[in-house]
C-alpha cells in the first residue's frame, strides 16, 4: 500500500515536470558550442596572451592575481613577466588597467565590465559567439555591431584577425523586419575562419579558467572526498548491522 | 607487563568515573545523557523519512561552522562585499571550499527541512500530543527563511541586490504604514550599504541565535512526548515488565548508528554538489549574482532562489499587490494550523483513506509546480497555471476540516509493523 502511494505521488510529479519542461523550451538566438577545455593548458596560455594584448587595455580582471594565474598556467615568474605583464605591475598584483571609469564612459558610453567572472555570469558559449559575432555597421559609433549583443558599445577589437564582413539581409515579406541570413567578406583577416575560431576559443577558455581557478582542484579533491566517504559508509553500515542484529 | 597495563586502565577508568561523579553532583550530565540518548526510546521501525531531522541538524552545524570561517574574511560593506567574496574564493586557503559548503548548505537546508515537514504530513507528526513540536518547528522554518533572505544579500551580487529590493518592497504593499516600514527595514530609501550592514548583523548573530535556541526547544518538546513512527501509533502505550516500550529501542546506540549511515549518504550527495556542481545549474548560485550589485541595472529576469519560489509564484498569481502579499504570507503560515485543520483521528497515511492520499499528492505536485513557475518569467500560460495551483495549494489546507472529518480509515494496528 505504502509503495503504491509513493509511486502514485512520484508518477504525478513526473507528469507535472515533463509537461513543464515542454513549456519552458526554446528562446533567443542559437549559440554555437564553445567546446572549451580548461585542462588544455597551452590553450589557456594562448588565451592569456590574447587577453593581455587585446582585452586588458579596456577590461580588467581585478580579482585575478598574476602570480596565482602563472601558477595555474604552469608559467614561471620570468615567463610571467616576459609574456603577460606589460605595465609597471608586480607579480603579486591583480589584473587591473589604467583606464578610468569616467574616461570610459566618455569614450564608449559605458564602463567596460570587469571580466573576472564574466564566464560564470554569461556562460562560455555566449562569449564565444559574441567574440565571433561582429559585423560592419556604419550606423553605430564604433562602425561595428554584433549579432549576439545588438548595439554593443564594444568596438570590433579583433577585426585585424577576423577581417571585416557585411551582413546580408533578407526580408520575408514587405512589413517584416529584415533578418541577417549570412555575411559577405569586405576585407579578409590575417587568420582563416578556423584559426580565428580557435583564437576566440582560447580567449573564452581563459575566461572560463579565471572565472573559477579552483575548478580542476575541486573536482580532483571531490573524487578523494567521496572515495573516503564510501569507505566510511561501508564501516558505518557494518556497525549499524552489528548493533541492530538483536532487534526483532 | 599485561597486569601493569590493566592497572593503568583500571586507574584511568576509576579516575574518569570519579570525575563523572564529581560533575554529576554539580550538573545533571548523566541524567541528560540518559534522558535524551541512552534511555530515550524511539520506535524501531523508522524508515528513511525519519532521517531528515538529524540531517537538518547536520546542515545547521555545517552552516554555523563554515559561517564563522567566512565571517573571518568577509567585509560587510557595499564597497568591499563582492570583492571580499572573490578574495575568499581565490586567495584564502580553502576559502572556495568553505564558501561552496555554505552556499550549498543553504539549499540543502531547505531540501531536508521541506522533506522533514512532508514526513510530518505523511505520518501525522503534528497531531496531538505533538502540536507544540510542530509549532516550534514552524517557528524554526520562519527563522530559516529570514536567515536565508538576509544571507542572500551578503555576496552583494546583482541578484542579491534586486532580490532584496523586490522582497523588501513587498512590505510597501501594506496600507498606511507600508512605505515607512520598508524604509525602516532598509534604513535607507533604497537597498544600500546601511541595509547590507544590518542584514549582516541579523544573518550572523540575531537569527542564528534564535534558530539554535528554537532547535533545542524543538528537541526538548519532542523528547517530552516521544517520537512518532510510520505507523502513527504511540509506542509508550505498550511497555514491557521493565517499563520500557516494547516497540522502541534506545536512541543511542541504535538510532545513532542508523543516523550515521544516513548522514554519510547525505554527505556523499552534498559533496557531489560542492565539488562537481556548486552552481547547480544556476539554481544554488545564480548566474546574475556573478555580476556585482548595480542599482541602475536590473538583471534580465529577477527571481528569488528556488526555495522561495513556490510562495513567489503565489504572490505573482494575484493581480493585486496587497492581496498577493497577504496570500503569500498566508501560504507560509497556514501549515502551522494543521494540528487543528486535520480532523482525522488516524495519524499515519498508511491507515488513512484515499481522500487524504490524493489531497497530499495534489499538495505535493502544487508545491513543486508553483516552485517551478516562480522561477519562470510571468508570461504565456504560466500566470494562469500558477493561479490553478495556488487554488489547489490553499484548498489542501482550507478544505481539510471537511474532507478529513468523515474519512474511511483502515484499522490501526496496536504494535508497529515493519
Amino acid at each position: 500500500m505504502r509503495r503504491k502511494v509513493a509511486s502514485t505521488i512520484v508518477a504525478a510529479v513526473l507528469v507535472a515536470l515533463t509537461s513543464l519542461v515542454a513549456f519552458g523550451a526554446g528562446e533567443g538566438i542559437e549559440l554555437a558550442p564553445a567546446n572549451t577545455n580548461i585542462e588544455n593548458t597551452p590553450s589557456l596560455q594562448r588565451g592569456a596572451k590574447y587577453f593581455v594584448n587585446y582585452c586588458l587595455g579596456c577590461h580588467s580582471a581585478q580579482y585575478v592575481r598574476y602570480n596565482k594565474l602563472a601558477e595555474g598556467l604552469m608559467l614561471d615568474e620570468q615567463q610571467l613577466i616576459d609574456n603577460l605583464i606589460f605595465s609597471d605591475q608586480q607579480p603579486f598584483d591583480t589584473m587591473t588597467n589604467a583606464m578610468r571609469a569616467a574616461d570610459a564612459e566618455r569614450w564608449f558610453g559605458t564602463d567596460p565590465p570587469d571580466l573576472s567572472l564574466i564566464s560564470r555570469a554569461r556562460g562560455v558559449d555566449y562569449i564565444y559567439n559574441f567574440l565571433r559575432g561582429f559585423y560592419v555597421d556604419e550606423t553605430t559609433a564604433t562602425g561595428a555591431n554584433n549579432i549576439v549583443l545588438p548595439n554593443t558599445a564594444m568596438p570590433h577589437v579583433l577585426w585585424e584577425l577576423q577581417g571585416l564582413r557585411r551582413p546580408i539581409y533578407e526580408q520575408a515579406s514587405e512589413d517584416a523586419a529584415p533578418v541577417i541570413t549570412g555575411f559577405e567578406v569586405v576585407r579578409p583577416g590575417l587568420l582563416s575562419e578556423a584559426e580565428f575560431d580557435q583564437v576566440a576559443r582560447d580567449i573564452v577558455n581563459f575566461l572560463d579558467y579565471i572565472g573559477e581557478p579552483m575548478k580542476l582542484e575541486r573536482r580532483s579533491l571531490g573524487i578523494r572526498v567521496i572515495g573516503f566517504l564510501l569507505v566510511f559508509l561501508l564501516i558505518a553500515w557494518m556497525l549499524k548491522k552489528e548493533i541492530w542484529k538483536d532487534v526483532a | 607487563m599485561a597486569t601493569r597495563d590493566r592497572d593503568v586502565f583500571d586507574s584511568l577508568g576509576n579516575g574518569l568515573s570519579a570525575l563523572g561523579g564529581w560533575i554529576d553532583e554539580r550538573f545533571p550530565m548523566t541524567k541528560l545523557i540518559k534522558e535524551h540518548a541512552t534511555e530515550y526510546y524511539a520506535a524501531k521501525n523508522f524508515n528513511v523519512w525519519y532521517g531528515f531531522g538529524v540531517l537538518a541538524l547536520v546542515v545547521l552545524v555545517i552552516q554555523l561552522v563554515t559561517g564563522i570561517w567566512l565571517t573571518m574574511n568577509y567585509k560587510p560593506s557595499a564597497e568591499d562585499a563582492f570583492a571580499s567574496v572573490e578574495y575568499i574564493m581565490r586567495d584564502v586557503d580553502w576559502g572556495w571550499l568553505i564558501r561552496y559548503m555554505h552556499s550549498t548548505g543553504a539549499s540543502a537546508f531547505f531540501i531536508v527541512v521541506y522533506l522533514h515537514m512532508f514526513r510530518g504530513l505523511m505520518y501525522g507528526s503534528y497531531k496531538k500530543p505533538r502540536e507544540l513540536v510542530w509549532l516550534i518547528g514552524m517557528g524554526i522554518y520562519l527563522l530559516l527563511m529570514a536567515e536565508a533572505f538576509f544571507g542572500y544579500l551578503l555576496p552583494w551580487g546583482n541578484m542579491s541586490y534586486w532580490g532584496a529590493q523586490v522582497i523588501v518592497s513587498l512590505f510597501g504593499a501594506i496600507p498606511v504604514i507600508g512605505e515607512g516600514l520598508a524604509e525602516w527595514i532598509r534604513g535607507d530609501f533604497y537597498i544600500s550599504d546601511i541595509t547590507l550592514n544590518r542584514f549582516f548583523a541579523f544573518h550572523v548573530i540575531a537569527v542564528p541565535l534564535m534558530l539554535v535556541l528554537l532547535v533545542v526547544v524543538h528537541i526538548m518538546a519532542l523528547h517530552e512526548v516521544g517520537s512518532l513512527n510510520p505507523d502513527g501509533i504511540e509506542i509508550k502505550a505498550y511497555k514491557g515488565s521493565d517499563g520500557k516500550p516494547l516497540d522502541g529501542v534506545p536512541f543511542h546506540p541504535y538510532h545513532t548508528a542508523k543516523d550515521l549511515v544516513i548522514i554519510i549518504v547525505f554527505l556523499i550527495a552534498f559533496a557531489g554538489v560542492v565539488f562537481f556542481a556548486p552552481e547547480m545549474g544556476g539554481y544554488f548560485l545564480e548566474h546574475a549574482n556573478f555580476e556585482p550589485a548595480d542599482p541602475l541595472q536590473t538583471p534580465e529576469h529577477i527571481a528569488p532562489v528556488w526555495y522561495f519560489t513556490p510562495f513567489y509564484a503565489i504572490l505573482r498569481a494575484v493581480p493585486d499587490k496587497l492581496l498577493g502579499v497577504t496570500l503569500m504570507g498566508l501560504a507560509v503560515l497556514l501549515p502551522a494550523l494543521l494540528p487543528w485543520l486535520d480532523r482525522c483521528r488516524v495519524k499515519s497515511i498508511r491507515y488513512r483513506s484515499w481522500v487524504y492520499k490524493v489531497a497530499l499528492g495534489v499538495f505535493a505536485v502544487s508545491f513543486i509546480a508553483l516552485g517551478y513557475f516562480g522561477l519562470q518569467p510571468a508570461t504565456g500560460i504560466y500566470p494562469a497555471l500558477s493561479r490553478v495551483f495556488t487554488v489547489l495549494y490553499f484548498a489542501f489546507f482550507l478544505l481539510m476540516p471537511f474532507y478529513t472529518r468523515y474519512e474511511k480509515t483502515k484499522p490501526v494496528p496496536t504494535r508497529v509493523t515493519k
